[in-house]
């Protein structure tokens, strides 16, 4: 956590040296101090390897190896009490280990203990699917496949959950850029008018910071409004005050049909009725 | 015989009465903005109180179809993603025409806060827009607004179709 400073003379001096915020790490305890935990532990090692485990936020980590899952996970329901698998998803460690970590998130509602299983797949690599454990992993699988691009195996209905079954690439991967692709950034205008109306649509206003108030193909000035695209310069811009209707309201057959708002008559509540 | 004068120009002076066919024809457009129910966001909430009994669209001529063949008007409530741009492009080109366009808050606008790869920066890359309404989300008072000034916009047109495109962009 970043260390306190005292902040009461803070004009003199620049207190930011500590600018580049370094996250806490949170202890790690080892997997026997909780006899619960210990117990577990005892009996998934006499049948899956564990590679490494420890608890964390009071919560028991194990790491296994990623053909395993399947059955670690049915040992957790089946025989350890752990009976609701909460989440699954997966980890993007592509640029330091080219690979992504799955975890499973476990709650064993007799127990009130939670217990976090994990593994490693390479890039291409592929996992076996937990949903005839648990049908929960239908979409949570689905979801992983739409965003990482992690392929399940014997999974239902692999196919993409969120994003359009035609979506290029899986955009919570730490590579994929915020603002898309190519395809991603044309998709709608690809879809509906074809690519040949990319020229006359234009690229999509990406900065967000882009304010022109003489711009009047994208702003408008309250008060000032112009129609689309007329040229405005510094000095001509002209007035257009409020108005709920034409000036001298609106006529037909010679009727008035909505009377002009006139403000001296109308009033202003004090506080809501 | 009964002999009378009979003054067409003046109010009630004949069972007739004598207008330009732009200003009824209009008269009957504006007065009868039927939009689509079609939410897709928090907007959309804004726009329910606008069409609830506190505000009232209904006094307008404002009317909820729930059909795209019996609506004139599409407000654009919401942000709209990539995936279903296609969709209210279709909802859109199955209105009949004259059709306007109410682009409500920031997301439809501009995109807004989303300014990511699953959203639209602004839905007049998809369908061309009437009035862009800004706020994030719109008071019910906006939405009024900005359906008084569509009224306007639309009391000025001419009540004949021009076979112009509607410009896109």
């Amino acid at each position: 956590m970043r260390k306190y400073t005292p902040k009461d003379n803070v004009q003199k001096k620049a207190y930011y040296n500590d600018r580049f915020y370094v996250s806490p790490t949170i202890p790690r305890l080892d997997p026997n101090s909780d006899e619960i935990y210990a117990k577990d532990i005892e009996d998934i090692k006499s049948k899956v390897t564990i590679l490494e485990s420890y608890i964390e936020n009071g919560e028991l980590v194990i790491y296994i190896n990623p053909e395993d899952n399947v059955k670690t996970l049915k040992l957790l329901k089946e025989e350890l009490e752990y009976d609701m698998l909460m989440e699954l998803s997966a980890i993007d460690y592509i640029a330091t280990r080219n690979g992504f970590e799955i975890f499973y998130e476990m709650l064993s509602m007799t127990k009130h203990k939670r217990m976090r299983v994990k593994c490693f797949i390479e890039v291409k690599q592929t996992i076996e699917s937990v949903y005839n454990l648990f049908k929960m992993a239908n979409w949570s699988e689905r979801e992983m496949y739409d965003m990482y691009g992690v392929k399940i195996l014997n999974h239902p209905n692999m196919k993409r959950i969120l994003m359009p079954d035609d979506w290029y690439d899986h955009p919570l991967k730490k590579s994929y850029p915020l603002h898309g692709d190519e395809l991603a950034q044309w998709y709608e205008v690809d879809h509906i008018f074809g690519k040949e109306a990319r020229a006359e649509i234009g690229p999509e206003e990406r900065d967000d910071a882009a304010i022109d108030r003489y711009d009047t193909t994208r702003f408008a000035r309250l008060g000032h409004e112009v129609p689309f695209g007329v040229e405005v310069s510094e000095g001509n811009e002209t007035e257009t005050p409020l108005a709920y209707t034409e000036e001298g309201g609106v006529k037909l057959f010679g009727k008035r049909l909505i009377k002009d708002l006139d403000e001296k008559k109308s009033k202003i509540l004090d506080e809501r009725r | 015989m009964a002999q009378h004068k009979v003054k067409y120009f003046q109010d009630g002076g004949a069972p007739i009465a004598l207008t330009t066919v732009d200003k009824i024809v209009n008269f009957g457009r504006s007065n009868s903005l039927w939009p689509l129910t079609y939410g897709l966001a928090c907007c959309a909430i804004e726009m329910m109180a606008t069409g609830a009994s506190r505000y009232d669209f209904d006094r307008f001529g404002t009317i909820f179809r729930a059909s795209p063949r019996q609506a004139d008007v599409i407000v654009v409530a919401g942000t709209l993603t990539k995936k279903h741009a296609e969709y209210m492009r279709r909802l859109y080109d199955q209105m009949p025409d004259p059709k306007w366009v109410i682009s409500m808050g920031s997301c439809a606008n501009t995109g807004g806060m989303f300014n990511t790869y699953a959203t639209v920066q602004g839905v007049d890359r998809v369908i061309p827009v009437d009035i862009y309404l800004p706020g994030c989300a719109p008071r019910p008072e906006t939405l009024q607004y900005a359906l008084m000034m569509l009224q306007k916009k639309i009391r000025r047109e001419s009540a004949f179709l021009s076979k112009k495109k509607k410009r896109l962009v």
